[in-house]
């Protein structure tokens, strides 16, 4: 008997959703829950990884057929190169989140039942794995269903504060309206097929072979980029995305940042360019401009924010743009019938959702860490956190570098993928394209540039310095299950950095498969070491070399100072002669960002009071000042306030027909029965 | 296999890493003759190094790995650095190993790690100097990038040795697009090498330092690689805008005499940069950190034109 990768996938999928019932009974023994719970979805995710790293290897295309669901109805499973490229993604980041769970979730022990956890822990993993594998929309859609209802109980884990309840209602809501976008579109698509009169329109390959009229086409993408994006939280559909994802716990919050908002940029491929396939160059655009939005403001959101999460969170905002930044060149291009480019734009994007997954999921690891051992996600309060958790410190410290896309490490190589896919745009016919699209490179070398500055102050503030809050916490490092999560992500995030030719080579039939270019030829051309993505002569960049270089420089040096003793001193710290020193002294997170709080002010809405503290002293020598700072996502106000007043004077209008009179009601079933009577006759 | 680019690699290493200091004292002899007082020599920065090479290093008692893996690390990138710019050849190794992207993301990881070394410690001063380089960096690099794209636009690349290349033996006509892209580039130089209207390298005033504040708290060895790694990155911004803006001299035919002339002449071109420079220096004031954005927004608005102009001019 031979196995196919739909077997791997599919017994990923089925021991997920075994697990449940079992984990429901389990009442005694939470220990043993927890452990036997989050190895089993550590093999799980394994299984699905293999899977999709096989067929995207082998560049095949597994189909079958379940026949469950309403009666001539059954699912639908695909696995082709650009769902296995995504079963990778998520399998690999939630293999290392789950054992980074077993270390983790041991905090939660004796405080709480961790029934719900497992159980929805693994029921989000199934769902994303099967909104991946789904092939036709009713079963996608009930997969994105399962996703986001078990990620909303994750999100309201810890449900006695407010501040959760709050969160995750948003996230619910939000979550909700884009999937009525996204059913709709695939209600239009489907409708099309079969010009709505029977059901077979509802399968993928139905909608691949039919051929769409360009306004129906605009309208099923626009509603299902509408309804992706606001699962992606791309700007200005992100406002529950930095409320949802701080208070979840942090294993959860690194899969949702990690992968779960890389199911919505699966859909957006899976609809634009596998579904549709025939666009117009402004969908490209239009997506290439969200991305530029979303990643600027993002990265300048997360700059100003205290919450280690929630920068976090922001900063995913950012990330997610730059990967629509990657789909959207690949759109434009594939439009003018450049599929090379296309090819080169599109691998950039996806080398950045995998690059994404790791350094994200590294960081929220290592947040969580933070959390577990100090107690504490504020950053004004913490600082000097590297003498007590050497091994966080130094993790977190590899997903900074990497996601402020400095070589060698992995975000780099996306980054620089990206510009040089912006790059190549004078090939575009169009002269208006060609001057605006190389705009577009410098805000996202502003947003990079923005986002080394962000993270030199999550972790200088953090981790370096002393500890700025008033009671210095007995913190110890993480046990060896969290550790071990984070090594594996960072080692990841280094060998994505060194070996992109491996990497591309490997992820090269997605872009076959989907702009029917692959790159790898060219791109691997010099041998594993040279990435050189179109030609030798247009650009070429070795992370190896580089790597290597520095650490034989570095080394060098280091050997040839020491050759004489190399003597150092220990001494307190020079206070100039004046008071002495002390924590207080020290930038904190809001006086690191104030330079660009100031130049980049207009993009936020920030009130900002100093007042004399009291007593009111001397006004010369204060001895005490009140310094008052609130910085607002003016998209709340701009969009999302009126539309909750609307709905709430809506509602408020339609309730007055409800009277509780059986009379009143009476009359309007009369009314209902008589105006159908005469229209429906 | 060939050896002879290996030679001129290791050879171009070395001059740029023995040049720098030389570089720097001229800079600062020239500075001191147009302002009317004696110079301690052009060979005073080699002086310091020495001197601090031999002294002990003296190290708060809460700095961490990190504060003392930075001077290794900033040293490292700059001599990568030195490898990469074409000064002596174009045939080198490392050049193919790292474009211009990779270049200025070098830089990057330099300033990177050496903001984080000045709030390793925990003093205002580190801090602050983090925060503003943070922040001018942020300003300054996506209007480097926009400069060098226009002139990668040109030369349908971004690998230096190939921009040298064509502009080298392309049309000596003046472009437009290169001229803006120039003065952006003269005006990122500026902030990203420190200098006056950006940062006062000679200044440890609290206020106004920037790089300064960042490294106060470095001594003995340590402080001299940050110092060394400094001078290196003003001489490779200068044998970088000469490589890219004035490429004449650089050695196309891989030969022995032509590496000992392209060496004349980057020490030609150096000695005219460090003349430029010296004249901007004195001719302006420090800038008020704020109305930095002014200064790097026109380098941005600069770039754009070189950009715009060569889209629709050429």
């Amino acid at each position: 008997m031979t196995i196919s990768p739909m077997d791997l996938a599919g017994s990923a999928v089925t021991l997920l959703l075994a697990m449940v019932l079992p984990a429901m009974l389990v009442t005694r023994h939470q220990r043993l829950l927890v452990n036997a719970g989050f190895i089993l979805t550590a093999i799980a995710s394994l299984l699905a990884a293999a899977a999709g790293g096989w067929t995207v290897s082998a560049g095949m295309t597994n189909q079958a057929i379940l026949a469950v669901g309403l009666p001539d109805l059954p699912f639908h499973l695909r696995i082709d190169p650009l769902a296995g490229f995504f079963l990778v993604v998520v399998g690999l980041l939630s293999f290392f989140v789950s054992i980074y769970s077993i270390g983790y979730v041991k905090g939660f022990l004796g405080q709480r039942p961790l029934n719900r956890l497992v159980i929805f822990y693994s029921l989000f993993l199934a769902g994303m794995f099967m909104v991946i594998l789904a092939d036709d929309a009713l079963f996608f859609l009930i997969a994105w269903e399962v996703m986001a209802a078990a990620s909303y109980f994750l999100v309201l884990f810890e449900d006695e504060r407010i501040e959760n309840r709050r969160a995750a209602f948003l996230y619910i809501v939000v979550a909700h309206v884009g999937a009525i976008a996204i059913l709709l579109s695939f209600g239009v698509m489907a409708g099309l097929v079969t010009g709505f009169e029977g059901f077979h329109g509802y399968t993928f390959d139905a909608m691949r072979k039919a051929d769409f009229s360009p306004e129906w086409a605009t309208a099923a993408f626009l509603l299902a980029f509408f309804g992706f994006s606001a699962k992606a939280g791309v700007i200005p559909l992100h406002v529950w995305l930095p409320e949802a994802h701080p208070v979840a716990p942090s294993n959860v919050s690194a899969l949702m940042s990690g992968v779960m908002l890389k199911t919505a940029i699966y859909g957006i491929i899976r609809v634009t360019f596998d579904l549709i396939s025939v666009f117009p160059w402004w969908w490209g655009a239009l997506v290439l401009i969200t991305g530029l939005i979303s990643a600027v403001m993002g990265v300048l959101f997360a700059l100003m924010q205290n919450d280690l999460k929630r920068l976090l969170a922001y900063s995913s905002v950012e990330n997610i743009g730059i990967i629509l930044i990657g789909i959207g060149l690949a759109m434009i291009f594939t439009s003018f019938q450049l599929h090379l480019l296309a090819g080169l734009a599109l691998i950039a994007g996806l080398y950045h959702v995998l690059n994404h997954a790791m350094f994200k999921g590294l960081l929220f690891m290592g947040a969580g860490a933070v959390l577990h051992a100090a107690h504490e996600r504020n950053m004004e309060k913490m600082g000097g956190l590297i003498h007590m958790l050497p091994w966080t410190s130094a993790l977190f410290l590899i997903g900074c570098i990497s996601i402020s896309g400095l070589p060698p490490f992995n975000g780099f190589v996306s980054e620089w993928l990206t510009f040089q896919a912006f790059l190549l745009s004078p090939s575009l016919p169009s002269p208006l394209m060609k001057l605006l699209i190389p705009m577009g490179a410098a805000l996202l070398a502003l947003t990079a540039a923005l986002s080394a500055a962000c993270f030199v102050k999550a972790f200088g503030i953090t981790f370096l310095g002393h500890w700025r809050g008033e009671h210095k916490p007995d913190v110890r490092e993480t046990n060896w299950l969290m550790r071990s999560g984070m090594i594996m992500a960072a080692v990841l995030c280094l060998c994505l950095g060194i070996l992109p030719t491996v990497v591309i080579d490997w992820m090269d039939k997605v872009p076959e498969q989907l702009v029917g270019a692959s790159i790898s030829s060219s791109a691997g051309a010099f041998g594993w070491m040279w990435l050189t993505p179109v030609a030798r002569e247009r650009a070429s960049y070795s992370g190896p070399m580089v790597f290597l270089v520095i650490i034989a420089v570095i080394v060098i040096a280091y050997l040839l100072l020491h050759v004489r003793s190399g003597a150092i001193r220990r001494v307190p710290l020079w206070d100039c002669g004046f008071e002495k020193v002390n924590q207080r002294m020290q930038y904190t997170s809001t006086s690191f960002a104030m330079p660009i709080r100031r130049i980049f002010g207009f993009i936020f809405s920030i009130r900002e009071q100093v007042k004399p503290g009291t007593p009111a002293t001397d006004r010369t020598f204060p001895v005490k000042i009140h310094y008052y700072l609130r910085i607002r996502d003016r998209f709340w106000g701009w969009l999302y306030k009126p539309l909750v007043d609307v709905s709430f004077w809506i509602s408020r209008r339609v309730g007055r027909l409800q009277q509780g009179r059986i009379q009143s009601y009476l009359i309007y079933s009369f009314v209902t029965i008589i105006v159908l009577l005469m229209f429906m006759r | 296999m060939n050896l002879y680019p290996f030679i001129t690699e290791i050879l171009q290493i070395l001059i740029i890493l023995a040049v720098s200091p030389a570089f720097v004292g001229w800079v600062r002899m020239l500075k001191c003759w147009l302002q009317g007082r004696t110079s301690a020599g052009l060979f005073q920065p080699y002086r310091d190094i020495m001197k601090l090479f031999a002294k002990d290093v003296i190290l708060a008692e809460n700095a961490s790995w990190i504060f003392r893996l930075t001077p290794y690390l900033v040293f490292g990138t700059a001599t990568l650095a030195g490898g990469i710019v074409p000064m002596l050849s174009l045939d080198l190794p490392l050049s193919a190993s790292a474009d211009v992207i990779v270049l200025v993301a070098l830089f990057a990881i330099a300033r990177f790690f050496t903001a984080l070394a000045g709030m390793d410690i925990g003093t205002a001063f580190g801090g602050m100097g983090s925060s503003r380089e943070m922040t001018i960096a942020s300003l300054a690099e996506p209007a480097m990038l926009m400069a060098i794209f226009t002139i990668s636009l040109a030369a349908r690349s971004t690998s230096l040795s190939q921009i040298v290349q064509v502009i080298y033996s392309g049309q000596s006509v003046l472009r437009p697009s290169l001229a803006f892209a120039f003065i952006a580039f003269v005006l990122i130089s500026l902030a990203e090498t420190g200098r006056i209207p950006v940062d006062n390298p000679a200044t440890h005033l609290e206020l106004t330092m920037i790089h300064e504040a960042m490294i106060l708290e470095y001594s003995g060895r340590h402080l001299a690689l940050i110092e060394w790694a400094g001078m290196m990155k003003l001489a490779l911004f200068m044998a970088l805008g000469a490589a890219l803006f004035f490429p004449w001299g650089i050695d196309a035919s891989n030969t022995a005499t032509g590496a000992a002339l392209a060496f004349l002449f980057l020490l030609l071109k150096l000695a005219a940069s460090g003349v430029v420079l010296v004249l901007i220096e004195t001719g302006l004031a420090k800038m008020r950190l704020f109305r930095l954005t002014e200064f790097l927004g026109s380098a941005f608005l600069m770039a754009t034109l070189g950009m715009l102009s060569f889209f629709i001019l050429e």
